[in-house]
């Protein structure tokens, strides 16, 4: 039986499921310059372990934080299991599109906190991949993994267990550990709809 | 799948803490240290440049300062906290990150003392410019506003004479505005009512007083709603231009709807300085674990007081709004059902010489400018808190010459009522 996602709200099942799952993450979009958003999800992501791969056109050819950049996930040589859609909502249909020609075909396409197009999540979920709209994967790294609350930030989550180390130093965390989920952020839902936040 | 949403003495306890990582350690620890270490050159420039998560220098953050930050936050509903030294401070960094030399901002006039005093002179040294109004007619508030009005800021439950704001109307003016509504939800605490669900934008606390409950610790804390768009009309530069302090970023687009909590943080509390000790944050925590037990407590013991003082041959009124015919009765029973909090008012027939006589004579009441303690506190505002205020000013803020404010305790209520019977008897 076909059961509906529903993308106004996301369990913390789902999500971590999800970033415990994909090893790499081709981020569409992502500027080269250190002060943007795009930058920062992009260092952080790369920092807790992921393989992370930059798309865009403007770019093709250099290299951010040493990684090459590619034009188009075709170009990409291995396999991407996440394409992280760092563009405005008009540009994720064919970015879909994009995806669903790719051998192997990703798991996931994640559309960026303010991205929402619904008729290219139903055509990625057609196709068999999972979609995210409107989230940050940092913001929900380190919502998980608990890295958020060290800034004062409603992680939303309540758990007796205890966080894992990454393994890379005091200061990084994984995702291994269960959580009583829910507290589920009203206020974080209220921001979803409001549309108006960037990412980190 | 289906996430379970904890009811808020779960949150009280759990939000923010979680057994230490390396030590397992289930009570929050107390991290006293002024610095923490960086894994690498790598992390140490992740961290100075906001593009990680972690902890530099106390000054700016604080694993048990953030438990306490994530607590207070997931108790209002807002998105993120900051804490700080103290109840003042918060309302300095708050203002700090809105306002500019020359602004304005719209306030109650029926405020706790200390911030009318904070607003009138301090803040002038600033250039920010406070224009008061009158929570009792919410039209002052509209007529306050001018081009240059960046925010309004009020009490949910007024210190000392318990007028309660009609906060979704004020928030109808803030939002006409296009201003945020800052509410000091000090004396209600999130338990008895959670400003963020009728308007505000942001809340600041006195942690001093009934979130830590115990008489033991100053402190302050900011909660970020997340509901506000800092970069609408571009009218607050410190959230929506890039900011030469951390290369060009622009802290909305890029914290979204935390990033006001994270102003405060790394442009406030960073250059300004008013930080939490770690230790008072962990006696804190350790009160709001049992913040709605208490606070209940306090409420159905201030009921039991309030009707026996109403009754009294030498009381000429009760200002408490759970007392039926109170004329903030009803707006206490749409914003604060659960109860009134426990700090109210009443005047002496015998005036400002029963006053005095009254404080002098109680035996289990502490005589001290403070509230929200396990203790019960009493006060005469005129000669201590609101001294410094002209004559007008005591009267508009509930603060008059017969006025005695008192703080009820968690004590029996049977002995609180005999302490006041017997002072009461000098009076």
């Amino acid at each position: 039986m076909f059961v509906a996602m529903n993308h106004d709200s996301y369990s913390d099942a789902y999500i971590r499921g999800i970033l415990n799952t994909v090893k790499s993450i081709a981020m569409v979009g992502i500027s080269p310059k250190d002060n943007r958003p795009s930058y920062f999800a992009f260092k952080y992501l790369l920092e807790r372990g992921y393989t992370m791969i930059p798309v865009n056109p403007g770019q093709a050819g250099k290299e951010i934080l040493g990684r090459t950049v590619y034009a188009r996930l075709a170009e990409i040589p291995g396999p991407v299991d996440m394409v992280d859609v760092f563009r405005a909502s008009r540009f994720a249909e064919a970015l879909v599109e994009e995806a669903l020609t790719l051998k192997p075909r990703p798991q996931v396409i994640w559309m960026q906190l303010g991205v929402r197009n619904d008729a290219a999540a139903a055509k990625a979920e057609a196709g068999g991949m999972k979609v995210v709209m409107n989230r940050c994967p940092k913001i929900e790294y380190g919502r998980l993994s608990s890295e958020i609350g060290w800034i004062g930030v409603n992680s939303g989550t309540i758990t007796s267990k205890r966080a894992r180390l990454l393994g890379k130093g005091v200061q990084r965390m994984s995702l291994n550990r269960t959580t009583m989920v829910g507290a589920s952020a009203v206020a974080a839902e209220r921001a979803h709809k409001d549309g108006s936040g960037g990412s980190t | 799948m289906n996430d379970r949403v904890p009811g808020f003495s779960t949150l009280a306890i759990h939000a923010g803490a979680q057994p230490d990582p390396t030590t397992g350690a289930r009570a929050t620890p107390i991290y006293q240290t002024t610095s923490f270490v960086f894994d690498d050159v790598d992390h140490a420039a992740s961290l100075f440049g906001l593009q990680t998560f972690g902890n530099i220098y106390t000054r700016i953050g604080n694993p048990t300062n953030a438990v306490l930050e994530e607590r207070v936050a997931a108790l209002e509903g807002g998105t993120a906290g900051l804490a700080v030294a103290s109840g003042h401070a918060a309302q300095v960094v708050v203002m700090h990150t809105l306002m500019q030399p020359g602004d304005e901002f719209v306030a109650s006039r029926k405020l706790y003392g200390g911030s009318i005093n904070q607003f009138n002179h301090a803040f002038k040294n600033f250039g920010w410019n406070v224009v008061w109004a009158d929570p009792d007619d919410i039209s002052t508030f509209e007529r306050a506003v001018t081009p240059k009005t960046k925010a309004i800021f009020t009490e949910s439950i007024a210190n000392p004479g318990g007028v309660i704001t009609d906060l979704e109307a004020v928030s109808a003016v803030a939002k006409r505005a296009g201003v945020p509504l800052v509410v000091d939800n000090t004396l209600a605490t999130p338990y008895l009512c959670k400003p963020i669900d009728h308007g505000a934008d942001i809340v600041v606390h006195s942690l001093t007083k009934f979130l830590g409950g115990h008489g033991n610790s100053i402190g302050g804390l900011i909660v970020d709603g997340g509901t506000f768009n800092w970069s609408r009309e571009g009218r607050y530069p410190m959230l929506s231009e890039p900011r030469p302090e951390y290369n060009g970023i622009v802290l909305h687009e890029t914290f979204g709807n935390f990033a006001f909590a994270i102003a405060c943080r790394v442009l406030g509390l960073r250059d300004i300085g008013p930080a939490l000790s770690p230790f008072n944050a962990f006696l804190i925590l350790t009160g709001i674990e049992t913040l709605p037990l208490r606070m209940q407590r306090h409420c159905d013991n201030t009921q039991v007081v309030t009707e026996w003082l109403a009754q009294h041959r030498k009381v000429a009124w009760v200002s408490y709004p759970g007392l039926p015919g109170d004329r903030y009765h009803n707006l206490a029973k749409k914003y604060c059902p659960n109860g009134s909090g426990s700090v109210f008012t009443f005047g002496l027939k015998g005036g400002y010489d029963a006053g005095v006589r009254l404080v002098s004579n109680v035996r289990l009441f502490s005589h001290l400018a403070n509230i929200g303690d396990t203790r019960s506190l009493i006060i005469h505002p005129a000669s201590t808190t609101h001294k410094q205020l002209t004559d007008e000013q005591k009267v508009a803020s509930g603060a008059g010459p017969d006025v005695v404010r008192l703080s009820i305790g968690l004590e029996d209520s049977a002995d609180i009522i005999g302490d006041l019977e017997q002072g009461l008897e000098a009076a």
